[in-house]
């Protein structure tokens, strides 16, 4: 394959994913230009290693990269941000019968709540709901993206969506 | 089904996740466990706020753009790399001429000279690219995938993404601590790549398997600076680059070397 069609067909197959890329990016580092930054390196990464694409879906293989580089850029970057590892074996869920009055007061939420509260859950929550609820994926491709086992998926998501909604109605009921 | 496990399996459910059987012993389970049906309402509830929010950022189409030319710079530079290993191929006016000299010679200086002539440019070729490679992962900011200072942790990293096994050994008592790996992209195939730190320099070690090396070490080669160094043990074909001096590299190298004829890998 000559450069150029290399290069095209590397604009066709994975630059239609750069919006989830940037997204992935942007929540993870939570920063408008680093998310630029890391979302620009991690494409030319990906069209170097584009010899390496076997099909399948580009927009998991892309993300998979982009996570990459977002996580040793972070690393590199954001020494003192203590990275917050979650086991989730460890850290069971706990099974909090929540309230309906709860309920009630999370569809008051506005977009700049959810926002926030969504930018201060644990990176490892934060991704498996942006790759999820924004993204739409299935639990496989959120497998291999974020390189853990389904059942993990799972918790990931389940633990994610009981912190937001815990740390929603603490906002919630101080804020209003 | 208990109420331990159904907490577990909600999000699969509503996400249409769990296989029929599963499926169906959820909403068995969920008609009569009010706890479970409350745990599924609040999971829904989340997802609907975060499906609601509209919360996704799309690509500013100034990164469009940037990102656009700079695959165009980048596919020129690899083509650049790629010309220093095949210069007088390029060279149309100089390709008969060549291979009448090559003939020539052939005749004059039987195999052994065509073999030397031929090893070298594979070699330059070789090393220009593990150049560029050093060059691109100090200034793209991009030097480790995988940073840990644990070859055991190092080890099974690269063994989940290659299809070989390179030997990781860490030389911190040496003062060569390992700091990490990265995949890296050599001789149309994905080859490991190794970092050592010394003082305030890195090394990056590019390892891939060689069946046709002879165990070999050559000697250090300095190009803008650098120190280039290779050598071939037990199948793998080995390039070290630094901006160390050529004797500090070449005692890294020895290092290396020692340490692996030690440690059955």
């Amino acid at each position: 394959m000559s450069d150029t069609a290399r290069r095209e067909r590397f604009e066709q197959t994975v630059l239609p994913h750069l919006d989830a890329a940037y997204n992935l990016a942007r929540w993870l580092t939570r920063n408008e230009q680093d998310a630029q930054d890391v979302t620009q390196e991690a494409c030319l990464r990906a069209f170097r290693f584009f010899d390496r694409y076997q099909g399948g879906s580009a927009r998991a293989w892309l993300l998979t990269i982009l996570r990459n580089t977002c996580y040793t850029w972070l690393h590199k970057n954001r020494q003192s941000d203590s990275t917050e590892l979650f086991d989730e074996e460890i850290h069971n869920p706990e099974l909090s019968g929540g309230a309906d009055p709860e309920v009630q007061a999370l569809a008051a939420a506005d977009k700049e709540t959810v926002n926030r509260a969504l930018e201060e859950l644990p990176d490892v929550f934060r991704e498996a709901l942006v790759l999820r609820e924004m993204e739409g994926m299935s639990y496989r491709e959120i497998a291999d993206v974020t390189a853990v086992s389904l059942g993990t998926v799972m918790s990931r998501l389940a633990r994610g969506r009981t912190r937001l909604r815990q740390s929603l109605t603490a906002e919630l009921s101080r804020g209003y | 089904m208990s109420c331990d496990l159904t907490q577990r399996f909600v999000p699969g459910y509503m996400d249409g996740e769990l296989d029929l059987v599963r499926t169906i012993e959820m909403e068995t389970h969920l008609k009569d466990c009010h706890a479970c049906a409350q745990e599924l309402e609040d999971q829904q509830g989340v997802r609907a706020l975060l499906r609601r929010s509209s919360l996704a950022y799309a690509a500013p189409a100034v990164l469009r753009d940037r990102i656009e030319s700079s695959l165009r710079a980048s596919a020129k530079a690899d083509m650049e790399v790629r010309e220093s290993g095949i210069q007088w191929r390029s060279v149309h006016v100089w390709r008969w001429a060549g291979a009448i000299a090559v003939l020539v010679l052939f005749s004059l200086s039987g195999w052994q000279f065509t073999a030397r002539l031929r090893e070298p440019s594979t070699d330059q070729r070789i090393a220009a690219e593990v150049f560029a490679s050093h060059l691109r992962s100090l200034e793209a900011n991009h030097l480790m995938d995988v940073v840990s200072t644990d070859q055991h942790t190092v080890k099974p990293w690269f063994d989940a993404k290659l299809d070989f096994s390179p030997p990781v050994e860490d030389l911190a008592s040496n003062g060569f601590p390992l700091v990490g790996g990265r995949l890296d992209y050599l001789e149309g195939r994905e080859i490991a790549a190794l970092i050592y730190q010394r003082r305030n320099h890195f090394i990056n070690v590019f390892v891939w398997p060689d069946s046709n090396e002879t165990n070999s070490i050559q000697s250090v080669k300095s190009r803008q600076g650098y120190s280039i160094m290779r050598w071939s043990r037990d199948g793998f074909q080995c390039w070290a680059v630094s901006d160390l001096g050529g004797s500090e590299l070449a005692g890294f190298v020895r290092l290396l070397e020692n340490y692996n004829s030690s440690e059955p890998n």
